[in-house]
C-alpha cells in the first residue's frame, strides 16, 4: 500500500500480447452497419439485392426496443429501435445490417443496401429545438423537452434583488467525443452445443450488457455471457448500451454462427456517444463582502436523437443540477434543468459526466465576480469554499472532510502568484498576452445505491462485489463485478488485497470481465472502482484473515490477538514461532479435520461494498499565453493540487491525473464535434476532431494532500474524472485573464484559435463593438 | 464481389518469411494482423493520424494503414512482437513499464515502434526533438508525460 509499484497488467500490453475485441475474430462472419446519411426523415423502403445477407427492423421486429427509465414526473421515456424503424433521427443511425466474409466484402456489401428515406427537417441545436415550432425528434412525445427538473430553495427574487452585486452571463460548451483510440466492437457466437450465446465487447459493464441483452432480446440470462477482453480506452462511452451489440448477438444467434462488429473510427465519430453539448444562462447574487449569497441557472443540455441504457439522458442534466454548486457555500438557490432531444448522435457520460461544464460556469462565475471586486482570483475562493465538514449542499449532498482552502492556497504559492502578476506585466509591456487561472472543484466519487436511487433509476446501479479464494497454495484469486481497463485495478486491488492478508501482491490474482466467472456488478465507471470494488476486497480479504489467524492461533497455541500476519508468514507476536501462510490455506483444505469444530474448510470469502459516496477535490492552476495574431492558445504550466485521499499507488494517481488534465486541456481548447445545419456531422476524421498530441501538452505538476474521511474504509477516494473536471476552467480562467485588459469574456469550449480570432475582431480599444 | 483476385505477396517480418494471398486492396496493417496473426499492430484510426499501427519498414517508421501490403514486397518490416529478445524487453518496453508510460495499452505497440525507429537512428535527441517526434502518434490516456520521461530513459540506455 502507497507503493508505486509497476502495474501487472503491463508487460502483453508491451510486448503485442494484449488481447483486444478486433485481436479475437479469426473465423468470424463480419458485419456492417447501413447507416443513415439524413438526420431526420421518414424510411420508404430498404433496399437489398438478392445476394447479400442482410437483415433491417422487419426482421428483428421481436427485439424490443431500447426504453430507458427514470421513475420521476420530470423524465419522459423515449425508445430507440436497435436498427432504425420508420423513422431515422441522426445521421449514422444504424438502418440495416449486412454480413460478409471479410470487412472488405461487407463494406462493399453495406453500399449495395438502398436506403430511401423522405426527408424531414432537422432540429440539430438544442434552443433551436425548445422553439415552438421546431420539428419534434419523438412524435409520442410531442416535443422535444423530455428531462425538465426544477429545484428552488425560495427566496431567490428577495436575495437577488438586495445583493451588492449580480454578476450574469451566459456559458456554452460545444460537443465532445470521449473519443477512445479503439472504437468499439464486439463478438457474438452461438455455441451449437449449448445454445448459449457469448458476447466479447469492448465495454465497460458486462453484467449490464447481459441482463439488457437478456431483456430485449427475450432471453435467459444464463444463455448469456458476456466477456471483455483488453479494452483499448472507454471514459464512459463504453459504458451505455450500443445498439450494434443487441443486432451483432441477435444475428449469431439467427445465423447459429460467430459473427464480428468493428466500429472504424468514422462511425466512432458518428455515431458512438457524444457529451457535453450544453448551454447555460448563469446569474451569481453577491454581497459586499464577495459572499455569493445566491445562484439561479438556466441549463439546457442536448441529448441527442435518443436516450442511452441504462443511465437514461438524465445524466447530464440531473447531475448539473444537484452538483452545480459545487465547492461553493451558498443557500439559495434556483435551477432549472433540461434535456433536449436534437437529430444529433445520442449523448452518455463522457470523463466528468456534467462537472466539466458545471465547473466552468461556477469558476467563471468566481472570476468575474472577482474582477467586479478588483480581488485576487484565489482571493474571492478563500471567501466562499467550503470549510466545516461534514457539509449538507444546497441540495442535500453531504460532503465528508477536504482541503478545499488547502488546495487553493498552496496551488497559488506553487504557482507564486505575485511573481506571476509582475511577469506578466513585464509581458504585457513587450506585448505578450500571459494569463493564469484558477480551478477548484469538488469530485463526487465511489457512491453507491442511495445516490444513484436519488435520481429514481430504474436500474440502480451501486454496489460491488467480490468472490475471494486463496487457493492450497496460498495464492489469492479475488474475482469482481468491476471491469477495468487501463486504469491498473489489478494492480492496486492486489496492493490492498496482498497488504491485508500479508502476501505479495503478486501472489494476487484479480478476475474480472466475465460474467460466468465474476459475481454480478455494476462495471467501471464514475470514479468508483478502487473505492468500492477496493472496499468489497478489503472486507473480503478481513474475512480471510481472521481465519487464518483463527487456524494459526489454533496451531501454535496462541491467542489470535497475538497473530501478526505478515510477509507470508503467521507468526505469535514477539516470537519467530509460526506458519507460512501456504502452509495454512493447505492446511485449511487438505487436513481440515484438524480445524476447529465449526469452521468450514478451505479458505474463501463473499463480501459487497455499498458506500454512500465521497468527495476528493482539487485545485488546478494553469498559466497560459495567448497569440493575438493567430488566436492560439499555448498552455505554458499546469499545476494540480489533488486530494483523494489515501493513495494505494501514487504512480497510477498521477497518470489519471495527466491523462484526465489532458482530456480536460483537449475539451477547453481543441475538441469540437460539429454539425451544420441539415444535421450532417462536419467532423469525421481525426484531422477534423482533434485531440491533443504530446506538443499541446504541458509537463504538469502534481502535488498531493491527504485528506483521510471515514466516508470509505480504505481512506480511499475517486479520481479518475477529476481531471477532465477542473482543467477546462483552469485554461479558461487564464485565458481570460491574459485578455483582461480586452474585456473579452470566454463563455464557449473549446476556444479555438478561430473562436477566438473572432472575440478579438469584435473587440476594439477595449470596448465591444458589435 | 466474392471472386476478387488476390495476389501473392512474401513478406518479411521480425526476421521471417511469410507468403500470403492477399487482395491488391488489402492495407498492411490488415495483413500483418489477419494473415500473419501479428495483432500487436492496433488500428485506431485507419486514415494515418493515430499511429496506433506504426511499424518499421527498412528501419523507417510508417503507418500500416496507409500502405498496401503488395507495396511491401522485399522490405523488411519489423512489428512490436519482435522487439524483446526471448523474455527480456527491448529498453524501451522496460521503460514504458517502468514510468506508467501506458495505461490502456492499444497506442503502445504503435508509440514503441515509432521511438525505436526514430532512436536507432539518431540515439542522441534532446528533448525537443523527442517532443516532436512522438507528437506524430497519439495517446488518449497517459497524457504524454510518462511516454516522454521512459523515451529518455530508454534513450540514454539504448546509448548504453
Amino acid at each position: 500500500m502507497g507503493r508505486s509499484l509497476a502495474r501487472f497488467e503491463d508487460p502483453p500490453l508491451l510486448t503485442g500480447d494484449g488481447r483486444f475485441v478486433a485481436d479475437l475474430n479469426q473465423g468470424a462472419r463480419f458485419l456492417r452497419f447501413v447507416r443513415s446519411p439524413i438526420a431526420h426523415g421518414r424510411i420508404r423502403s430498404v433496399e437489398i439485392p438478392d445476394h447479400l445477407t442482410a437483415f433491417t427492423a422487419e426482421d428483428l421486429h421481436e427485439v424490443s426496443p431500447i426504453r430507458p427509465l427514470l421513475h420521476r414526473e420530470d423524465y419522459l421515456p423515449i425508445e430507440q429501435p436497435v436498427l432504425a424503424s420508420q423513422k431515422v433521427r441522426y445521421v449514422g443511425e444504424p438502418v440495416a445490417v449486412v454480413v460478409a466474409d471479410s470487412p472488405e466484402a461487407a463494406e462493399d456489401a453495406a453500399e449495395q443496401v438502398y436506403v430511401d428515406i423522405q426527408p424531414d427537417r432537422p432540429v440539430v441545436n438544442a434552443l433551436s429545438a425548445l422553439e415552438t415550432n421546431a420539428p419534434v425528434v419523438h412524435d409520442l412525445v410531442g416535443h422535444n423537452v423530455v428531462v425538465d427538473a426544477c429545484f428552488e430553495t425560495g427566496q431567490v427574487a428577495e436575495v437577488f434583488s438586495s445583493a451588492d452585486e449580480i454578476v450574469q452571463f451566459d456559458l456554452r460548451s460545444q460537443r465532445q467525443n470521449a473519443l477512445p483510440l479503439e472504437a468499439r466492437g464486439s463478438i457474438a457466437s452461438y455455441d451449437r452445443r449449448t445454445g448459449r450465446i457469448t458476447l466479447i465487447a469492448s465495454v465497460q459493464s458486462p453484467h449490464v450488457v447481459r441482463t439488457i441483452l437478456a431483456d430485449l432480446l427475450d432471453l435467459p440470462e444464463s444463455d448469456l455471457r458476456v466477456v471483455v477482453p483488453d479494452v483499448g480506452g472507454a471514459f464512459g462511452q463504453k459504458f451505455c448500451l450500443a445498439p450494434e451489440d443487441v443486432v451483432a448477438t441477435w444475428v449469431a444467434g439467427r445465423l447459429r454462427a460467430t459473427v464480428s462488429w468493428i466500429e472504424d473510427r468514422r462511425e466512432n465519430l458518428m455515431s458512438s456517444f457524444h457529451s457535453r453539448d450544453h448551454h447555460y444562462r448563469i446569474r451569481g447574487a453577491f454581497s459586499s463582502e464577495a459572499r455569493l449569497l445566491a445562484v439561479d441557472a438556466d441549463l439546457v443540455c442536448n441529448i441527442g436523437a435518443y436516450s442511452c441504457y441504462p443511465v437514461t439522458c438524465g445524466v447530464e442534466p440531473l447531475m448539473a443540477l444537484a452538483e452545480f454548486p459545487g465547492p461553493y457555500d451558498f443557500r439559495t438557490y434556483r435551477v432549472r434543468s433540461r434535456g433536449v432531444t436534437t437529430n444529433t448522435c445520442p449523448m452518455a457520460p463522457y470523463r466528468g459526466v456534467s462537472r466539466p461544464v458545471i465547473t466552468l460556469a461556477m469558476e467563471r462565475l468566481m472570476d468575474k465576480a472577482a474582477a467586479r471586486f478588483g480581488m485576487e482570483s484565489v482571493e474571492i475562493r478563500r471567501r466562499n469554499l467550503i470549510a466545516d465538514f461534514p457539509y449538507t449542499s444546497v441540495t442535500g449532498l453531504v460532503y465528508d472532510e477536504g482541503s478545499y482552502l488547502e488546495s487553493v492556497n498552496l496551488a497559488a504559492e506553487k504557482i507564486d502568484l505575485d511573481d506571476f502578476r509582475r511577469r506578466q506585466q513585464a509581458a504585457l509591456d513587450q506585448g505578450r498576452r500571459l494569463g493564469v487561472g484558477f480551478s477548484v472543484f469538488s469530485e463526487r466519487t465511489g457512491y453507491g445505491t442511495s445516490a444513484f436511487a436519488a435520481r429514481s433509476m430504474d436500474v440502480t446501479p451501486g454496489f460491488e462485489t467480490v468472490d475471494m479464494t486463496m487457493d492450497p497454495s496460498g495464492n489469492v484469486e479475488a474475482r469482481l463485478g468491476a471491469s477495468p481497463h487501463g486504469q491498473g485495478l489489478e494492480t492496486t486491488l492486489a496492493q490492498l488485497i496482498g497488504d491485508r492478508l500479508g502476501v505479495d501482491p503478486s501472489r494476487v490474482r484479480i478476475v474480472h470481465s466475465d460474467t460466468d466467472r465474476t459475481p454480478y456488478g455494476w462495471g467501471t465507471f464514475a470514479s468508483r472502482s478502487l473505492v468500492i470494488a477496493g472496499g468489497a476486497a478489503r472486507l473480503a480479504s478481513d474475512f480471510l484473515r481472521d481465519k487464518l489467524v483463527a487456524i494459526a492461533a489454533a496451531e501454535l497455541e496462541a491467542a489470535p490477538e497475538d497473530i501478526v500476519v505478515r510477509d507470508g508468514r503467521a507468526t505469535v507476536v514477539g516470537t519467530d514461532t509460526g506458519l507460512e501462510v501456504a502452509e495454512i490455506a493447505r492446511l485449511s483444505y487438505h487436513s481440515s479435520h484438524r480445524l476447529s469444530a465449526g469452521m468450514d474448510p478451505g479458505l474463501t470469502s463473499t463480501a459487497t461494498y455499498n458506500p454512500a459516496g465521497t468527495f476528493s477535490n482539487a485545485c488546478h492552476a494553469a498559466i497560459v499565453e495567448v497569440d493575438e495574431e493567430t488566436g492560439a492558445v499555448r498552455v505554458e504550466r499546469f499545476v494540480v493540487v489533488e486530494d483523494a485521499g489515501r493513495l494505494i499507488n501514487p504512480m497510477i494517481v498521477d497518470g489519471q491525473l495527466h491523462g484526465g488534465i489532458t482530456q480536460g486541456i483537449a475539451g477547453a481548447l481543441y475538441e469540437e464535434i460539429r454539425y451544420d445545419e441539415e444535421g450532417n456531422i462536419l467532423t469525421t476524421s481525426l484531422m477534423d476532431f482533434l485531440p491533443p498530441t504530446m506538443a499541446e501538452i504541458p509537463n504538469i505538476e502534481i502535488h498531493h494532500l491527504e485528506t483521510i474521511s471515514d466516508a470509505t474504509i480504505t481512506g480511499a477516494k475517486g479520481l479518475g474524472e477529476g481531471g477532465t473536471i477542473g482543467a477546462p476552467a483552469a485554461i479558461a480562467n487564464a485565458v481570460a485573464d491574459a485578455l483582461r485588459p480586452l474585456e473579452v469574456e470566454i463563455d464557449e469550449l473549446p476556444i479555438t484559435p478561430a473562436r477566438l480570432r473572432r472575440l478579438l475582431k469584435s473587440v476594439e480599444g477595449g470596448k465591444v463593438i458589435g | 464481389m466474392s471472386n476478387r483476385t488476390e495476389v501473392e505477396v512474401r513478406l518479411n517480418v521480425n526476421g521471417r518469411d511469410y507468403r500470403v494471398r492477399v487482395e491488391p486492396r488489402r492495407t498492411l496493417a490488415d495483413t500483418l494482423r489477419d494473415n500473419c496473426g501479428l495483432t500487436g499492430t492496433h488500428l485506431g484510426c485507419e486514415h494515418g493520424v493515430c499511429g496506433a499501427c506504426t511499424i518499421l519498414a527498412d528501419g523507417e517508421p510508417v503507418r500500416a494503414c496507409l500502405m498496401f501490403a503488395v507495396q511491401c514486397e522485399g522490405m523488411e518490416l519489423r512489428t512490436v512482437e519482435g522487439l524483446a529478445d526471448g523474455d527480456r524487453l527491448h529498453p524501451l518496453q522496460q521503460a514504458f513499464w517502468e514510468n506508467h508510460g501506458l495505461q490502456c495499452g492499444f497506442c503502445t505497440p504503435g508509440f514503441l515502434m515509432l521511438a525505436t525507429g526514430y532512436l536507432e537512428q539518431r540515439p542522441e535527441p534532446d528533448e525537443e526533438e523527442l517532443k516532436e517526434m512522438l507528437s506524430s502518434n497519439l495517446c488518449r490516456c497517459t497524457g504524454y508525460q510518462n511516454i516522454l520521461k521512459a523515451v529518455k530513459q530508454a534513450a540514454a540506455e539504448m546509448r548504453g
